[in-house]
This record gives C-alpha cells, sequence and structure tokens, in this order.
C-alpha cells in the first residue's frame, strides 16, 4: 500500500497537469522511487491516479530505460557503453564491476545491494567512461576508483 | 569578439540571478517587451541567420514562421532538452553553468509566438540541470520577469518542466511530443508538422537548448552582431562544441561557426592525447558520417559540412585515433541504435539488428565480399523508415563504407581485425 502522504502528493501533480496523462512519468517515477522498483501494485495504483488502464501504464513503464518492470537491488548501477565511453575502455570498467559484484549485467549482486545495467550515453562523454549509481553520476572511471565508489555507496546504504 | 552563450559562465559554480541581471541578462526581454512587436522579435531571428542547434539545422526564425496565428486555442513552445546523442552534452554543460538565458530566450521565443505555455523536456540523468532551470525559474518570476503581467506589460508566460526516464527517440520532437502528452513516444507521422498540430493538436514549436539560448543575444546586439560572430559568411553566431575520445582536453567549448576542426583539435582541445596521430572524427554526435584526417580544416558550420559529406549535428565531435578500429567504432554505433529503436516500423527495428550482426561477424573475422553489398543497400534502404532514427544509424555505416572501405576489406581477407594482437 502507498502511504497517504504520497498519494497526496500525487494527486496534487496529477491535479496541477495540463491533463493528467502529462504527469504519467512522474507518477511512475515516484512510485519506483517508494518501492524500488514499479511493481505490478504500483502500475496499478499509477493506473488509477492516471485514469488510465493497467495496460496503459504498462506501454509507458518498459519503454523507458529508467523504469524497472523487475525487482533490483537497492542500488541500480548503469554502466554507459556508448560511443566516447566505449573510446575511453568502458569494456574494462563492466568487466570490472561484474568480477566485483559477481554477477552479468542485468544480475542484482548476492547482497541485494546492486543491480548492474548497462545504459545509453549520459552525457558525460568528456568525462568518460562514466557510469550512476542510484542517479548520482561519476566520470573519468578506473577500476580503483570503481572499488571506492563502491565502497562508498554500501557505506551510504546502510 | 565577446561569445554569448558561455559568457556568464563561472568557473566553478553556476552564475547567480543577480550576476546575470548585472551583466545585462534579462535587458533583451524588457527591449522586446517595452519596444517590440512580436512580429519584429521574430523578423530579428530569421535576420539573424539562426539555425537549430538540436541536429537538423533548420532556420529557426523559418520554422516560427510555419506557426499559423489564427487557429482558436492555444499554441506551445517546447525546449528539446532530451540530449541522448551519444557524443553530445553540450546543453547539460550550458545549463549546469547558466539557466537563464535559456529561460530569458524562451520567454522571448513565446512572446515572439504568441505562446502562453512552454516545457522544457529534461532527460532523466540531467537532474543538475533541472535545479538549476527550477530555480531560475522560480528567481524570474519574483522579479516579474515571467509568470503574469511580465515587467509590467499585459503579457503572461509560464515555464514548465518536464523530467523525463530516459530514451533516446524522445528527443525526435514528435515521439517528444507524445512522451509529454503521457503517451508511449513514437513517432507520430508528418505532416501535419508540428507547426500546425503538435502538443495537444495545438500549432507547437520545439527548439533545441542551445538555439533557444541564443535569442537574447541576437534581440539585444541586433541580428547583424549576431551573423558577424561567425568566421565565414555561410554561417551565423557561435557553437558549443562539446569533444570526446581522443584528444587532450576532452570539454565543451564556445567557438566562432566556421572555426576549422583541425584548429578545434589544436587549440582548445589542447591536440590529440599522448602523442596519438588524428585518423577519424564524428563531428555532430552519434548519427553523422565520419570526417578523416583530409577534412581537418573544413570550416565548422552546416553548409560547409554538409558539402563535404557529413553533418554539424550536435557538435559532438568525437575524436578517433590512428590504430583504433573504425569497424569496431561502428559496430559500437549501430548496437547504440539497434537497442534505441522504437519499435514502430520494420526497416528500423529488423534492420539495425541485422546491420549489427553483419558488423560483428566482419569485426570477429568472419566476414565475406558480399557483406559490403549487403551494407550497402541497407544503407539505402534504411532511408524509408518512420523517422530520421534509422537513416541517422546508417550515417556512420556510409562514412565507414566510404572513407574506410580498405579498412573493412581488410578485415575480411585477413579473416580477423587487423588492429587487434594477433
Ligand atoms: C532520433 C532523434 C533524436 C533526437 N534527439 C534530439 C535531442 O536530444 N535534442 C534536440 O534538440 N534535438 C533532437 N533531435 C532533433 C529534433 O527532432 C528537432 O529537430 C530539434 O529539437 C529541433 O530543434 P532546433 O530546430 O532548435 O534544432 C532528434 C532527432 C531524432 C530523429
Ligand atoms: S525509424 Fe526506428 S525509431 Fe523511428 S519510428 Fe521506425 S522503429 Fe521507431
Ligand atoms: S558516451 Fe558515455 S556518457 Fe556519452
Amino acid at each position: 500500500m502507498m502511504p497517504e502522504a504520497l498519494r497526496t502528493s500525487l494527486q496534487a501533480r496529477v491535479a496541477a497537469a495540463v491533463t493528467p496523462r502529462e504527469a504519467a512519468v512522474d507518477v511512475m517515477k515516484e512510485l519506483q522511487a517508494h518501492y524500488g522498483w514499479l511493481t505490478d501494485e504500483a502500475v496499478g495504483e499509477a493506473a488509477r491516479l492516471l485514469g488510465l488502464s493497467e495496460l496503459q501504464v504498462e506501454e509507458l513503464a518498459t519503454f523507458y530505460e529508467m523504469i524497472y518492470r523487475r525487482p533490483v537491488g537497492k542500488k541500480v548501477i548503469h554502466v554507459c557503453d556508448s560511443i566516447s565511453c566505449w573510446c575511453a575502455c568502458c569494456e574494462e570498467i563492466m568487466r570490472h564491476l561484474k568480477e566485483r559484484l559477481g554477477v552479468e549485467p542485468g544480475g542484482t549482486s548476492a547482497d541485494g545491494m546492486f543491480t548492474l545495467l548497462p545504459c545509453c550515453c549520459m552525457g558525460m562523454c568528456g568525462d568518460s567512461p562514466a557510469m550512476s549509481v542510484n542517479g548520482t553520476p561519476y566520470g573519468k572511471l578506473t577500476p580503483e576508483l570503481v572499488d571506492e565508489i563502491l565502497a562508498r555507496e554500501r557505506a551510504l546504504a546502510s | 569578439m565577446e561569445l554569448p552563450l558561455f559568457k556568464h559562465n563561472r568557473p566553478d559554480r553556476p552564475v547567480t540571478f543577480a550576476q546575470y541581471r548585472q551583466e545585462g541578462g534579462f535587458k533583451a526581454l524588457e527591449k522586446a517587451i517595452s519596444g517590440m512587436s512580436p512580429t519584429e522579435v521574430q523578423q530579428a531571428v530569421i535576420d539573424s541567420g539562426l539555425r537549430g542547434r538540436g541536429g537538423a539545422g533548420f532556420p529557426t526564425g523559418r520554422k516560427w514562421s510555419f506557426v499559423p496565428r489564427d487557429l482558436p486555442g492555444p499554441r506551445w513552445l517546447i525546449c528539446n532538452c532530451d540530449e541522448m546523442e551519444p557524443g553530445t552534452y553540450k546543453d547539460r554543460v550550458l545549463l549546469e553553468h547558466n539557466p537563464y538565458s535559456l529561460i530569458e530566450g524562451m520567454t522571448l521565443a513565446c512572446y515572439a509566438l504568441g505562446v502562453r505555455h512552454a516545457f522544457i523536456f529534461i532527460r532523466k540523468g540531467y537532474e543538475k540541470a533541472a535545479a538549476n532551470l527550477g530555480r531560475g525559474i522560480a528567481e524570474a518570476k519574483e522579479a516579474g520577469l515571467l509568470g503574469e503581467r511580465i515587467a509590467g506589460s499585459d503579457v503572461s508566460i509560464d515555464i514548465d518542466l518536464h523530467l523525463s526516464a530516459g530514451r533516446y527517440i524522445c528527443g525526435e520532437e514528435t515521439a517528444l511530443i507524445n512522451a509529454l502528452e503521457g503517451k508511449r513516444p513514437n513517432p507520430r507521422s508528418k505532416p501535419p508538422f508540428p507547426a500546425v498540430k503538435g502538443l495537444w493538436d495545438g500549432p507547437t514549436v520545439v527548439n533545441n537548448v542551445e538555439t533557444l539560448a541564443n535569442i537574447p543575444a541576437i534581440v539585444a546586439h541586433g541580428p547583424g552582431w549576431f551573423k558577424s560572430l561567425a568566421l565565414n559568411p555561410e554561417g551565423a553566431g557561435s557553437k558549443l562544441f562539446c569533444v570526446s575520445g581522443a584528444v587532450t582536453n576532452r570539454a565543451c567549448f564556445e567557438l566562432p561557426i566556421g572555426t576549422t576542426l583541425g584548429a578545434i583539435i589544436d587549440g582548445p582541445c589542447g591536440g590529440m592525447r599522448e602523442g596519438k596521430k588524428f585518423k577519424a572524427c564524428i563531428p555532430g554526435g552519434a548519427s553523422t558520417q565520419f570526417l578523416t584526417a583530409e577534412h581537418l580544416n573544413v570550416p565548422m558550420d552546416f553548409d560547409t559540412v554538409a558539402k563535404v559529406g557529413s553533418r554539424l549535428g550536435s557538435g559532438g565531435v568525437i575524436v578517433f585515433e590512428e590504430g583504433r578500429c573504425l569497424v569496431a567504432a561502428t559496430l559500437n554505433l549501430i548496437d547504440f541504435f539497434a537497442r534505441e529503436s522504437c519499435g514502430w516500423c520494420t526497416p528500423c527495428r529488423e534492420g539495425l539488428p541485422f546491420v549489427k550482426e553483419i558488423l560483428a561477424r566482419i569485426e570477429a573475422g568472419g566476414g565475406e565480399e558480399r557483406d559490403l553489398g549487403i551494407l550497402r543497400e541497407h544503407v539505402k534502404y534504411l532511408s524509408y523508415s518512420f523517422c530520421a532514427l534509422a537513416p541517422g544509424a546508417m550515417a556512420p555505416l556510409e562514412g565507414l563504407l566510404t572513407h574506410f572501405e580498405d579498412e573493412v576489406r581488410e578485415h575480411i581477407s585477413k579473416r580477423r581485425c587487423p588492429f587487434k594482437g594477433q
């Protein structure tokens, strides 16, 4: 169940929109922030808030890179694999993360802390290779820096 | 001459509202609202020669002139800050330093177009830019320069932020309109063009961040001044070039339009990294054709770059060094486009994965002579796709086949990538 305060704030967002649907992405993102991912329950709640069918919410949810329709770890790591990061050896960064977390892209580390995913250009091409952890961008990555970031993000989570 | 876009920038923090005001900010808006008609503002933009900085380079004033003024119902302006074209990060850098030029430029554009309510469509990952804009909009409102009855006139304009959730196709203007409406962001068919029937079926102008951020300087200093910023008569204004790849300083620079490719690399970029040699570059984001060492003295303006077979595009310059495999680079680019295809039309949805498979096979040493013909056919036939994503994807491939056919052939004849250790 979504908390009453969240419901009220989402209702206000929907009411402020030119048409309710305009708020769809905001609503999905807020619900995802609450549940950790966009659960079936959240899809239903979004549909009711927006006056859409669940299928209509589903067709939006599955379109966007940063909406997760499957369970993810506490934090999601996105590693950019587009051209500028590729030039800066992002493959090495991905390899290092796979090894450290013991997962393939798409997987979640055994302790449930990190989900590892590739992503498209983050607009950090000048600071490539780049990744983000729960939305926080990190650039000019090296394997050593990645280890530091993992440790820091782990500490922040506990 | 002082260039307009980065002139308010501070080295390590965003310019404040007070500083922007002090340096002449919002003077153009006050000038327009108190002494220029909307038509005069539009005429200034037409005369300035400003062309869209989002990739296609369409003349901005001309685009505005397509908007019918006599239809009932609201008109809309949307600022495109989706910026997901690989190699492109100029709009982020601009907004992280200074949100006010965009806010002032949008307000001027709304005034010229008779728009009451505008949106800025912002990609996921640009939360810092969005926060700057949110703050800037509040400050402008507080100062009476946005919102109800601007600067004491009877003109009222609002700007809202719309935050997206990440998908390259949302940058295509009709897909963007669907996204903003909360629909699945597949593109719409054109015509009708958004200028006539766009957001909620009303006349709509979609412009890039950098395009709109140029408007205050055009209105303040006049179209002639803006034109004269360019180094060659074909161009007008300055351009943000965001450079990545094998150069020493990978950053975003504001330079006069018409600066040569070589001057960008040897000038602000500090030359190639670690004594590497220039092999090729992609001049304007992932969907533009390779330029080679032959092109280092090409002035970077829309027409001249088009004349040599590529596009100025977004100004995202990606530099490749000697020894870098361009088959592999093209494979990476096609992989991006195949993943980002919205799936709406068959040539793109099915064609891009197929092209990717062929390139992957060539790179792995399993290529055959006939693959070249198949690739060329795809370059041709993918131009029949529903939107510009698939033709854009074919641009680097076409460049590869034009300038580096020998390199592709070498992969095929040697049955391996010649750049990988044996
Ligand atoms: C697949 C695709 C992605 C695009 N992405 C962007 C983008 O991120 N930002 C942008 O300004 N224009 C983008 N464009 C171009 C827009 O459709 C549109 O031409 C542009 O926003 C118009 O603004 P301008 O006239 O100021 O350049 C994209 C086009 C295509 C086909
Ligand atoms: S060309 Fe690609 S992105 Fe454009 S409509 Fe067709 S499938 Fe979608
Ligand atoms: S290519 Fe990785 S951030 Fe742009």
